[in-house]
């Protein structure tokens, strides 16, 4: 019967694959197929369901003070603009004296326009696989992060003050320590670097950095949880064995001004996949 | 639309309301779901007994059962799987893992103009075969990829 | 209350291209908490979905579809401005219902 040269031919293909299983996984193959599928999945992410939360939350009037993030943050652009705030960020607020960036000055609003207390935020600001959903600061950062969907970042390094936060960064990023005398740059500071089957982008590079800032904040896969780059650069001085960053604190803003402004130019397409 | 929706779903177990937009056919009431669920079928741990509870035993492979699946998962834990049969008189499809602790992931079946093309995201917890079974005319088919899970490395 | 599903359904063609993404974490009934103590599974057993009131898919799912599920399916019939309503059940009897028009 047909079927049977045709379950034939399929037997044979499957051998074959077995053969080739045997072999080295061809890792320039597997990292173009990863970002095709993830390109795929970023279509119906999870990610929006925190942004539809976010939504919720800008729009209420909360805290003690009452009032709504939609009435009171400014995010750089005017009270309550949404419109490609995002990647213009980290930039410096007069109101605050600090270079700041997207998600610590979401957190800045949620203090000092509605009366939440920073401790209570910086308790637990990020989400694990145990928890039923993400905290609203993430879903806050999700729905700020999608207004941005087409717009090139555009961190003004003219602006003294971002310019001397960029140094930083970029000296934080070269900076060895910990037990491994680790620098970001260890990992990150060259081209074609990875581990197992991750690529590590040079942040130093226009293609690298972007890269690093692309996608974020995301879905991840494991755990199936939201997170944002604060939680990034966090999870990165943990795999250096550095101390933790303290939350939305300087030497995190400092590294994300590095980072974003070498992606500048690169057009940012919303909240992401990751692994 | 939406703020009755949540309006009732604030006030659900609040019957009057409830009661109230069911009658005047504003909201649905619960869709007709499959029989009550395959648990049989789902608890097998064995992929050989899970192909033979949903009727599956014998399978032939054929050029028009489509199964589409990454060669190698990023990530284990979301694996976007696509199956598209254009075998005539297609009811059902079932997706399988024959690695996983439980192989019989799921199963749809079409009606009133739904196409035999289905789309999921799915677990796949080892190195392992994903394997996609229409039924069409009385007779089951069946099509196979392996899909290779990886150890990670970093984050992203 | 169970969160809002994100559905959308657009014709190309004659064809309506469903997209349904649920909020559920799937739960498997594999995995320990911060205790240590095995997190009881939660997951969606049962999906359907209706083309004006009228069943065209029904589904029944395990554990290993992932967290936050994304499902896809395609009609033949719907025309834009019908109404697609995908509903789902899980395994403590919890159920979500929503609707959205075919674009």
């Amino acid at each position: 019967m047909k079927y049977a040269s045709i379950l034939g031919a399929l037997g044979i293909l499957a051998l074959a694959g077995g053969a080739f299983a045997q072999d080295e996984i061809d890792h320039a193959k597997a990292a173009k197929e990863f970002e095709k599928f993830r390109a795929e999945m970023e279509d119906s992410n999870p990610a929006e369901l925190n942004e539809m939360k976010g939504e919720e939350l800008w729009k209420a009037k909360r805290g003690p003070k009452n009032v709504s993030l939609a009435e009171s943050c400014d995010l750089g652009l005017g009270i309550g603009k949404l419109e490609g705030a995002y990647v213009q960020m980290p930039r410096y607020f007069a109101d605050a004296d600090a270079v700041m960036d997207a998600e610590r000055r979401i957190v800045w609003c949620m203090v000092e326009k509605q009366g939440f207390k920073f401790a209570d935020i910086a308790k637990k600001p990020f989400q694990s696989p145990n928890d039923t959903g993400a905290p609203d600061i993430t879903n806050l950062v999700m729905y700020v992060a999608g207004h941005s969907r087409g717009k090139p970042f555009a961190v003004d390094l003219k602006d003294a003050k971002v310019r001397a936060m960029y140094e930083i960064g970029k000296e934080i990023s070269q900076y060895r320590a910990g037990p491994y005398d680790f620098a970001c740059t260890t990992c990150h500071g060259s081209d074609g670097k990875r581990i197992r089957m991750q690529d590590l982008p040079n942040i130093s590079t226009k293609e690298g950095a972007a890269k690093s800032v692309l996608g974020w904040p995301a879905w991840r896969m494991t755990g199936g949880v939201a997170l944002t780059t604060q939680w990034r650069m966090k999870d990165c001085f943990r795999q250096q064995r550095f101390p933790e960053p303290k939350y939305a604190s300087d030497v995190v803003t400092a590294l994300l001004t590095y980072i974003t402004a070498n992606a500048n130019g690169v057009i940012y397409k919303g909240p992401g996949i990751k692994r | 639309m939406d703020l009755i929706r949540r309006t009732v779903l604030k006030g659900a177990g609040a019957g009057g309301v409830l009661a109230g937009l069911l009658a005047a056919g504003v909201l649905k009431p619960t869709l007709a779901y499959a029989n009550d669920w395959n648990a049989a079928a789902f608890g097998n741990k064995d992929f050989d007994a899970a192909m033979k509870a949903i009727g599956a035993e014998g399978a032939a492979a054929h050029p028009a059962l489509a199964l589409k699946v990454p060669d190698i998962a990023e990530n284990g834990a979301v694996v976007p799987v696509d199956v598209v049969s254009n075998i005539p008189n297609t009811t059902s499809i079932s997706i399988l893992v024959k690695k996983n602790p439980f192989p019989l992931v799921a199963t749809f079946d079409f009606a009133n103009g739904a196409l035999p093309d289905v789309s999921a995201r799915i677990r796949v917890a080892e190195t392992s075969a994903v394997v996609a079974v229409a039924k069409a005319d009385g007779k089951v088919y069946s099509a196979q990829k392996e899909v290779k899970v990886t150890v990670g490395g970093c984050g992203g | 209350m169970a969160d809002p599903m994100k559905i959308r359904a657009q014709m190309k063609g004659d064809v309506c291209e469903i997209r349904v993404l649920m909020s559920h974490p799937m739960e498997n009934g594999q995995r320990k908490d911060n205790d240590g103590k095995t997190i009881p599974a939660h997951f969606i057993q049962s999906i359907s979905v209706a083309v004006n009131g009228k069943t065209v898919v029904s589904g029944q799912t395990n554990t290993s579809i992932s967290r936050n599920p994304v499902f896809g399916f395609k009609v033949k019939g719907p025309k834009t401005g019908d109404k697609v309503a995908v509903s789902w059940k899980d395994n403590k009897g919890e159920t979500r219902t929503d609707e959205t028009t075919v674009a």
